[in-house]
């Protein structure tokens, strides 16, 4: 039982696997702002990165961490790019709710 | 001679090809232009016509001219040639000279139609045809020409394109004549699976095996020749105009006069004629068949000029009358006098050109009147043309001394002398149609040129005689209707052995001897007097009918009124045709567009369609615009594709991921495929290293 202390890899998998849901989830399943949905996409980036990070450090090679500061710097300018874009959808719809956005049905 | 045969034949075909293709180069090539360069080609080719006459009928040569080869097929060779023999160039000869007078006539007659260079082409063009038809010495080159004949016939009928009726008619010509030509495409099936070769004298040298291969069936038995000859005999009446196949004949005087002229005395009608007398050897073999002609050229000759008695159309008149004189020329043929029913081609050629073309030149008298109830007493405004119109029809009565006098004559002594109950027939019927024809022609002159005038004054100031050019070729034709005859029977008849030479080339003696049968003098008060008598009653009868006792028709016509009608509606042909052939073509032909075309094929179409559009509808709900679901999707497809390709990767299966992660979760790790993975993930390991 002394092993399940010990803070491993795979918790840090497990970790960033739930990070990666609940972004998943915050996209999926919100129907209310397109600001939330880009807090989610950086919440997966971040599960991306801290997947990232726990094997660069599980196998002491540090180009994984290197590309972290990568992902980093294209998730903020993809947000920024984003909340943009949304400044723009805002100026020209008057929402910024997701369940208004439905142009695209069929 | 080669020269010759190929300027007659072809020269037409240029000039209608330069007037065809350049006519619309206003004003390079204007209207004038065009009628001189068609009317002198056929006027060329008439005069090498002549020579060729000259060479070929009186110095008894033969041409046989290879052109080209046309089809080229393992045993199928069709070549074109020209065969010239004398029934060829005696036909050349007729044609190209009828249809240079036409040509030269149409310039006048035609002189203010705007679509003048198109008609003398289509003018040109059907001579070409019909020349072609004439010199061919195989039936595909013969059945090219046939069908050019009647696609001419086809757009000239219907020349006026603007009137619905002209269209009809030309219509009713070309699909009257589809049906008796399918008899002909029978036929060259049937020679060509028999002889293998569609050459005439091939076919001829191949009697003997035509005729004594049988078809049998249905307990009797029938030779190819029999059946050959039938077909062609089928074939003939439609280009003919025979009896059942007669009823576009009247209806083609929708097309400008001249045309009707034209089909009727030298380039249409008599081909079928000229088909029969081409293969007059194969005739011969088959009695049957020529029993079929004679009772249908009686029959004809009889109805023809029946009908023609109560028609009031001046055209219709004169187009009954071809029907009957061709019938003439079938039953002559048919009780194999051949010489006999060429040289009645010929003289009716010249007699009917004439009062066709005279026809035309009252029309246009009296204004483009066709109606002889609304003629009359125009004798003394256009002499001419009266007298021209006398002259054609004595010669079409038969009055002695004139054309018609001798080939009637010549036909009537042979359907007398040949035996049998057919022949007999034959000759009453001839005998009756002579009456007959001599009452319509009488009652045409009568009422157009006698008695009062019932046109209305307007029309009577304007009555004039045509321009020189209209009635030139009236004169030239009428000394042919007068002198025909008898330069004819001297040349045709009386020295028929020496001048047709192998045209009419026989096989058996005794048929031969038959044929020469109506020689003897049987009864010679019956067949060389009374026909003439017969004329004359004719003739008096008419007089007393319309210009003697006036009333006296309606009285009749009021005392056998159903026999009027009868006779009036043509005997009803065309209302039988109605009802037997065009009422359920009609309906058949419906129920396939409604049902076949409207609902099988395109209700198969639209139900494609519909079913498309359906499809996209159900499926385009998918689609909610609604990014949540869209972002759904793509996970779980990106999720599905990365398990797939990690497990391609790996050696593991999904069995084995699924328990070894159950295990790890319950605590133990199972991996029983360490080294699959790369790199491998072991729990001890790991756990090593972190501590």
């Amino acid at each position: 039982m002394n092993q399940l202390l010990t803070i491993g890899l795979s918790h840090y998998l497990c970790v960033g696997g739930l990070l990666f849901i609940i972004g998943i989830m915050g996209i999926c399943l919100n129907r209310t702002n397109v600001i939330l949905m880009l807090m989610a996409v950086e919440v997966i980036l971040l599960a991306v990165s801290l997947n990232f990070i726990a094997f660069s450090a599980f196998l002491f090679d540090l180009m994984g961490q290197v590309f972290v500061f990568f992902v980093l710097t294209v998730g903020a300018a993809e947000t920024a790019i984003g909340l943009a874009i949304l400044v723009a959808f805002f100026r020209n719809q008057g929402t910024v709710s997701v369940q208004d956005m439905e142009k695209l049905k069929g | 001679m080669t020269f010759y045969a190929v300027m007659a034949t072809f020269s037409p075909l240029l000039g209608g090809c330069i007037a065809g293709l350049f006519g619309c180069l206003w004003p390079i090539m204007s209207m004038r232009l065009c009628q001189i360069i068609t009317t002198g080609f056929v006027f060329l080719s008439a005069l090498c016509a002549f020579f060729l006459f000259k060479k070929v009928g009186l110095d008894h040569t033969v041409i046989v001219l290879p052109l080209f080869s046309w089809i080229d097929m393992g045993s199928l060779q069709v070549v074109f040639s020209l065969s010239i023999d004398t029934l060829a160039v005696v036909m050349m000869g007729i044609v190209t000279f009828i249809s240079a007078l036409v040509h030269l006539y149409s310039i006048g007659y035609m002189a203010r139609d705007p679509g003048i260079s198109r008609f003398m082409t289509y003018l040109s063009l059907f001579t070409f045809f019909m020349l072609f038809l004439v010199v061919s010495s195989n039936l595909v080159q013969l059945f090219l020409g046939w069908e050019g004949v009647g696609l001419l016939s086809y757009l000239l009928i219907g020349f006026w394109y603007a009137k619905p009726e002209a269209n009809l008619a030309a219509q009713k010509a070309f699909i009257m004549n589809r049906v008796a030509d399918l008899a002909f495409i029978v036929a060259l099936g049937l020679i060509y699976a028999v002889v293998g070769s569609f050459e005439l004298p091939v076919i001829i040298d191949n009697f003997s095996l035509l005729k004594s291969t049988v078809f049998s069936g249905f307990g009797g038995s029938v030779s190819v020749l029999e059946v050959f000859c039938l077909l062609l005999c089928i074939a003939a009446m439609g280009k003919s105009a025979q009896i059942g196949f007669h009823t576009w004949l009247a209806d083609a005087m929708e097309g400008p006069t001249p045309v009707s002229a034209l089909i009727h005395a030298a380039t249409m009608v008599t081909a079928g004629v000229f088909l029969i007398l081409r293969c007059s050897a194969l005739f011969e073999g088959a009695p049957f068949a020529r029993s079929v002609l004679i009772l249908i050229g009686a029959l004809t000759a009889f109805f023809g000029s029946m009908v023609a008695m109560t028609q009031n159309d001046i055209k219709r008149v004169i187009a009954y009358s071809t029907c009957s004189q061709v019938g003439y020329m079938f039953f002559s043929a048919g009780l194999l006098g051949y010489a006999g029913s060429m040289f009645h081609l010929c003289t009716h050629a010249f007699f009917k050109a004439l009062l066709f073309l005279g026809a035309g030149s009252v029309i246009h008298a009296f204004s483009n009147e066709q109606n002889l109830w609304k003629m009359g007493g125009a004798a003394k405004l256009i002499p001419v043309t009266y007298a021209l119109m006398w002259v054609g029809s004595l010669a079409l009565m038969g009055i002695p001394f004139f054309s018609g006098y001798y080939s009637k004559e010549t036909i009537l002594e042979i359907a007398w002398g040949s035996s049998g109950v057919l022949g007999s027939l034959a000759f009453w019927a001839g005998l009756l149609s002579v009456l007959f024809t001599a009452f319509y022609s009488g009652r045409l002159l009568f009422l157009v040129f006698h008695g009062k005038a019932r046109a209305d004054e307007r029309v009577m100031a304007h009555l004039h005689e045509s321009p020189p050019v209209m009635i030139v070729p009236l004169l030239i034709l009428s000394l042919g209707a007068i002198l025909g005859g008898y330069v004819g029977y001297g040349l045709f008849i009386e020295n028929k052995h020496l001048f047709w030479g192998n045209s009419f080339n026989t096989h058996f003696e005794e048929v031969i001897l038959s044929s020469l049968h109506f020689l003897n003098e049987k009864n010679a008060f019956i067949v060389h007097v009374f026909p003439q008598i017969m004329a004359l009653i004719g003739l008096f009868l008419a007089f007393v009918f319309y210009i003697w006792k006036t009333t006296i028709p309606g009285k009749l016509k009021k005392q056998f009124y159903e026999l009027y009608l009868f006779i009036y509606n043509k005997w009803f042909f065309d209302e039988l045709y109605e009802v037997f052939f065009v009422k359920p073509l009609w309906s058949c032909g419906n129920f396939f567009w409604k049902q076949g075309d409207r609902h099988g094929i395109d209700g198969g179409l639209n139900g494609v369609a519909k079913a498309i559009y359906w499809f996209s509808e159900s499926v385009k709900k998918l689609q909610t615009g609604f990014i949540p679901h869209y972002t759904f999707v793509m996970v779980i497809g990106l999720m599905m594709a990365s398990t797939w390709g990690l497990l391609q990767f790996s050696n593991l299966s999904f069995k084995d991921v699924f328990e070894s992660s159950k295990a790890y979760f319950q605590g133990s790790c199972v991996l029983d495929k360490q080294d699959a993975v790369k790199p491998c993930f072991q729990k001890e390991d790991i756990d090593d290293r972190n501590r």
